[in-house]
């Protein structure tokens, strides 16, 4: 053992001399070094090993079970929402849909109810226009009809009017008036 | 420049933090309780409370410590399952293992007084060799005799493939070689520059030019220190990756 303080002490003194290049790589080929004291490898690699296999168990049969068990719950747990929402979102769309669909639905209704009403009206109007045309043509039947007999009726009185005063003429110039030429002679000149 | 400071009574001894001490006695054989088996157990004591304790509760909304847990599986998890593919996942249990003894190596070696498990070159060239063993066996137990074929580049022209197979043999002996050393050397190499800055802190009550070397010194301990909280954390990240890496190409030897 006493070999290996004075091995230790002999490095520290070789590594005295090349501080600058502390640097691993350059020094390893001193002999001394601790790294280099072979006579600790033994042990070093006893614990080293010992070290390795209790953490290779604890990890192995314990922790990295654990987490991964954690990682894949909270992963189910997140594709599970997912999944809600989206189950959720195609709901909501479904429901859109319906909505739409029933918005649709009335608009069409409406229109037809309208379209009903408009050829109601239309035919309602229809039957006014021709019972009022219809009324319009015997109203002016019958206005033609008295101007007719209001005409007839003028004629026959100026053709009275003109015998008389035929008859009035003749007499005023000494004449005895022919009753059958006068009105003869007024029904040609009124034809005329 | 060791021997002027030295001269006005400074002590260098970067290396001795990374001393194995027997902590009852003097005796050093194979199951001395030594620093070593005291920060492996701190290590080990760590790693259960952070993933046995701080995952006791099991909560879908985790706290501070379970998050840190969960952080740690869920990084390395992706990491194995990238780079190994899914069928490396077989192997998660072993290489977050090495991660977790690594890494809480790494960090508790900066507690100043510690001794950093993974600066000695025993520590990590076991664990670089259990990677090679296992990956070596893991590729000739699934792909047989295939398993040559990572050597054999058949995209490269022929006249060249025997070049190539030459040096894709070497570089893979070489793996753990390189695997071991870069964590190790990375880890010794910060520690040793901290305690060289740190035996040029109390130059102040030696020399007058100590009023301007002490307040330089602490401010490089401290940008060290903040370096080192980084390369301990990425070189157990190269570490693993590494692993992960071998393994794929244990599992799928094509290129």
């Amino acid at each position: 053992m006493s070999n290996t303080t004075t091995a230790l002490s002999t490095a520290t003194d070789a590594a005295q001399g090349q501080v600058t290049e502390a640097a691993g790589h350059a020094a390893a080929g001193t002999p001394g070094m601790p790294q280099l004291d072979f006579a600790t490898f033994p042990n070093q690699i006893f614990w080293l090993v010992v070290a390795l296999v209790v953490i290779y168990v604890i990890l192995s049969r314990v922790a990295l079970p654990r987490i991964g068990g954690i990682l894949a719950d909270r992963q189910g747990r997140i594709t599970g929402d997912l999944e809600m929402a989206e189950k959720l979102k195609a709901k909501a769309a479904e429901a859109e849909a319906a909505y739409n669909q029933a918005l649709v639905d009335a608009r069409a209704e409406a229109a037809k109810i309208v379209a009903a009403t408009r050829a109601d009206i239309q035919a309602d109007l229809d039957k006014a226009v021709a019972k009022a045309d219809a009324e319009i043509g015997a109203r002016a039947a019958e206005s033609a009809r008295r101007i007719e007999e209001i005409r007839a009726g003028a004629v026959t009185a100026v053709a009275e009017v003109a015998r008389d005063t035929a008859k009035a003429i003749v007499a005023a110039l000494g004449g005895t008036a022919d009753e059958k030429a006068v009105a003869a002679a007024v029904a040609d000149r009124m034809k005329g | 420049m060791a021997g002027e400071a030295e001269g006005q009574g400074l002590s260098f001894h970067p290396m001795d933090q990374f001393a194995v001490k027997p902590l009852f006695g003097d005796a050093l054989n194979l199951t001395t309780v030594t620093n070593v088996t005291l920060w492996m157990a701190i290590a080990v004591l760590c790693i259960f409370v952070l993933f046995v304790l701080g995952t006791a509760r099991r909560a879908v909304v985790p706290g501070r410590m379970q998050s840190v847990a969960e952080l740690a599986y869920g990084f390395v998890h992706k990491m194995v399952e990238e780079v190994s593919g899914h069928d490396g996942l077989r192997y998660f249990p072993y290489i977050f293992t090495l991660f977790c003894f690594i890494v809480f190596s790494n960090f508790l070696g900066l507690i100043p007084g510690a001794l950093t498990l993974t600066s000695h070159i025993a520590v990590t060239g076991v664990m670089a060799v259990l990677v090679f063993l296992s990956v070596t066996i893991i590729g000739f137990v699934k792909n047989g005799t295939q398993f040559l074929g990572l050597f054999w580049v058949s995209s490269a022209p022929l006249a060249l493939r025997p070049i190539l197979a030459v040096i894709e043999l070497i570089s893979y002996f070489v793996r753990p070689v390189s695997h071991s050393v870069r964590l190790a050397g990375n880890m010794m190499a910060g520690h040793a520059v901290i305690k060289v800055f740190a035996a040029f802190a109390p130059l102040i009550l030696m020399s007058g030019i100590g009023i301007a070397v002490t307040p330089l010194s602490i401010l490089a301990i401290t940008a060290m220190y903040a370096l080192e909280l980084l390369v301990a954390f990425i070189q157990a990240y190269v570490f693993t990756i590494l692993t992960c890496v071998y393994l794929k190409d244990a599992l799928h030897p094509g290129h």
